[in-house]
């Protein structure tokens, strides 16, 4: 097994990610495909880690999910602030900030 | 042995990631995404990052997804449902950003041509690549300022969580 199929997976996964993000008009299901394309970034993190035989990649992994952390933790709270004050999820209704 | 695993469990992560985008109910993308990332902390096992797979079950997988399966509770769990699509378009152009994504990608792997490094050097380590141990030294050795700084960046978000979720903002 060589890194090729390993990359592969995370390019598809990373491509899966992005179109959610571009499609999907729930704040919520936006956030879940930014994880997923952090995930995708992971496990480029750790193919690479493995088959250059350096864990320096798994430290970078280990510092991806602390931020994944902190930024789902700010970004919930900012979405219930949104749905208390404009009572509504939708990207397409929450564009003041556009322009 | 390796190589059925790995199709086995990058298929079903695949399949769950697709089914993550693909479903109406905001809820069942979140379990679908946490089927995914298990499915992830099985190919890390692959890849010899015993580690990294627990962190990714306990954390991502245990607290980061039970975070987001509180707020979507809390908010409302068919809110996705009711959203109405008004730009059927825009699906599409992003079905074509998608697979030019995915050929720009293709061609850049094509060219990196990493297939070609050997397997061999992990065993000239002493077989301690990637565990806790090693893990432990080269995070706390090489990366020990990174570090104590993202327990300052967790404190910020603490606060700044706090100060959104308040009542009055």
């Amino acid at each position: 097994m060589n890194i090729t199929g390993y990359l592969i997976l995370s390019a598809l996964l990373f491509t899966i990610g992005t179109v959610g993000v571009i499609v999907k008009k729930n704040i919520i299901a936006v956030f879940l495909c930014i994880e997923l394309m952090l995930n995708a970034v992971n496990l480029s993190f750790v193919a690479f880690a493995r088959f250059l035989n350096q864990t320096h990649g798994q430290i970078f992994v280990f510092f991806v999910m602390v931020v994944a952390a902190a930024e789902a933790a700010v970004g919930l709270a900012i979405t219930v602030a949104l749905y208390r004050n404009r009572k509504t999820l939708s990207v397409d209704e929450t564009d003041t900030l556009k322009w | 042995m390796d190589t059925f695993l790995f199709y086995l469990f990058g298929g079903v992560a695949l399949a769950a990631a697709v089914n993550v985008i693909a479903q109406r109910r905001i809820f069942y993308s979140a379990l679908s995404l946490i089927m995914c990332l298990c499915s992830l902390a099985a190919i890390y096992m692959l890849l010899e990052a015993p580690f990294i797979a627990a962190v990714q079950v306990i954390v991502y997988a245990g607290a980061i997804m039970v975070l987001f399966l509180f707020v979507i509770m809390l908010l409302d769990p068919y809110s996705s449902a009711v959203l109405r699509d008004k730009k059927k378009v825009l699906a599409y152009v992003a079905a074509l950003l998608g697979v030019a994504v995915i050929v720009l990608l293709h061609g850049s792997l094509r060219a990196y041509e990493l297939a070609r490094v050997p397997r061999t050097a992990a065993s000239a380590a002493g077989g301690a690549y990637g565990t806790v141990r090693s893990i432990g030294e080269t995070l706390f050795r090489d990366y020990l300022l990174p570090f104590e700084i993202t327990s300052v960046l967790i404190l910020v978000a603490i606060i700044g969580t706090v100060i959104l979720a308040k009542r009055k903002i």
